[in-house]
């Protein structure tokens, strides 16, 4: 095995053209638990976490570039104002060891449907910049997983960061697990509501072979609040409870260790109903979240 | 591979490093530094807990190329190195009965160091919750919590007592 470190993004780019084999590491909290217990044996490991320019976010044309290798604990200190629903998902990741190493481009990089997070950069419409030798690219999240642990990258191209446009209105997530600390999820929902485009943004976590949009339940609540929110009416119970029926239809679950197909149906439902009750009494509340703000 | 970092202040170099090596095999096994446990191996159990570069991570997940040049803390340094007088931290444990079997505690001492030091650089004491929070990667398989948060309030008090 060899262990490549370069400095510079440029220099990483250039590994990975000549090295598409190579495993790239940050936070090394998905990839060296494959290491240690010899699932994983790599040519080589890129690490990149000599790179400063991944550790760094900064606001381009309105938007978060969140770099792909700040670690959640930063997500949740630094941006926890700006990206509400990602900084909700990175509190409930792990531990505070695990949050001090692990990085939102970690998580996209293994694509795993139970990623934590996934759902909240569904529903906040998030691009990922990929880039090679030959160029970046922007990839609208929704399309970044095709599979089971599988992402539209090309074997040249690593993450370079994640772009997310700071929320017009509310944001909420929300996660099952056996406890508060150190679970995979059983199932996951984020929710982005986006007043500003009279929008609403979803995302479902461990429910389906890849992290997925619930696009019935956007338009049904998309459709149901057209008039409410200049008015800023109360949400009658029975939109909130059709919107975590529509949640629940678009997952696909299986039954596994974890939990069963049925359960994770049923707690979706349940997920994405509290969380719009959440959001929309934040919404009600809230002088800032004007709908004529960008 | 050769690997070069600062560990507990003293720089250490070593040789014949394997790229795929975790920095808690190169602390045990190569350093002579068997503080830090290996239980689990996958970031889930804390008993490995070290500062890399003032931050407390899981050794078992920092590949060993990885602490090249930075600085690592283990539960070795926090005794007096001169003195061999325990840490407040290490005195609390011991005098709140937080040590059962003794595997996770190594963990749970830098942990619970880093939960302090923070606290008393802000002026207070971390609150319960907060406790349970930052110790909540450090998993106890003799179930010993009480007197573990027992000895985490002993070592605030005493430190914020001592103003250290």
């Amino acid at each position: 095995m060899h262990f490549l470190q370069p400095t510079t993004w440029a220099e990483a780019l250039e590994a990975k053209a000549a090295h598409p084999d190579a495993v790239a590491i940050a936070g090394g909290t998905d990839v060296m638990v494959a290491v240690n217990f010899g699932r994983l044996r790599p040519a080589r490991l890129l690490d990149l976490t000599r790179i400063e320019d991944l550790r760094q976010w900064d606001t381009e044309d309105g938007a978060v570039r969140l770099g792909a290798g700040v670690p959640y604990a930063r997500v949740i200190t630094e941006l926890g104002d700006r990206l509400p629903g990602l900084a909700m998902a990175a509190r409930t990741i792990g531990s505070p060891q695990i949050r001090n190493r692990g990085t939102v481009g970690g998580n996209l990089a293994t694509a795993s449907p139970a990623g934590d997070a996934h759902p909240a950069l569904l529903a906040a419409d998030a691009e990922v910049e990929v880039a090679s030798v030959r160029g970046s690219r922007r990839i609208p999240v929704a399309d970044f997983y095709t599979g089971v642990k599988r992402t539209a990258m090309a074997d040249d191209e690593l993450i370079a960061a994640v772009r997310i446009v700071p929320p017009s209105g509310p944001q909420q997530y929300s996660k099952i697990g056996t406890r508060n600390a150190m679970v995979i999820a059983v199932a996951a929902f984020g929710l982005a509501l986006h007043p500003a485009r009279r929008a609403v943004g979803t995302g479902i976590g461990s429910a389906a072979p890849t992290p997925r949009r619930a696009p019935a339940a956007e338009e049904f609540l998309a459709g149901e609040l057209d008039g409410s929110w200049d008015s800023r009416a109360e949400l009658p119970s029975a939109t909130a409870a059709r919107f975590g029926e529509l949640v629940a239809e678009a997952a696909a679950p299986i039954d596994d260790v974890r939990g069963t197909a049925r359960y994770r149906v049923h707690a979706l439902s349940v997920m994405a109903r509290r969380a719009l009750t959440w959001a929309w009494a934040e919404y009600r509340t809230d002088s800032r979240d004007s709908p004529k703000e960008a | 591979m050769r690997l070069t970092c600062t560990v507990n202040g003293t720089e250490q170099q070593v040789d014949d490093v394997w790229e795929g090596e975790s920095l808690l095999y190169v602390l045990r096994e190569r350093m002579g530094l068997p503080g830090s446990k290996n239980a689990c191996e996958q970031g889930e159990c804390g008993s490995c807990t070290v500062y890399l570069d003032g931050l407390p991570v899981c050794a078992c997940l920092v590949a060993a190329g990885q602490a090249e040049g930075r600085e690592v803390g283990t539960v070795e340094g926090l005794t007096d190195g001169d003195t061999g007088e325990l840490h407040p931290v290490q005195q609390a444990f011991l005098d709140a009965g937080a040590v059962q079997c003794g595997f996770c505690t190594p963990g749970l001492l830098v942990a619970t160091d880093d939960l302090v030091g923070r606290s008393l650089a802000e002026g207070r004491k971390p609150a319960d919750a907060e406790i349970r929070e930052a110790l909540a990667g450090n998993l106890c398989r003799c179930t010993g919590y009480e007197k573990i948060l027992d000895a985490v309030r002993l070592a605030a008090d005493r430190m914020s007592e001592a103003g250290r």
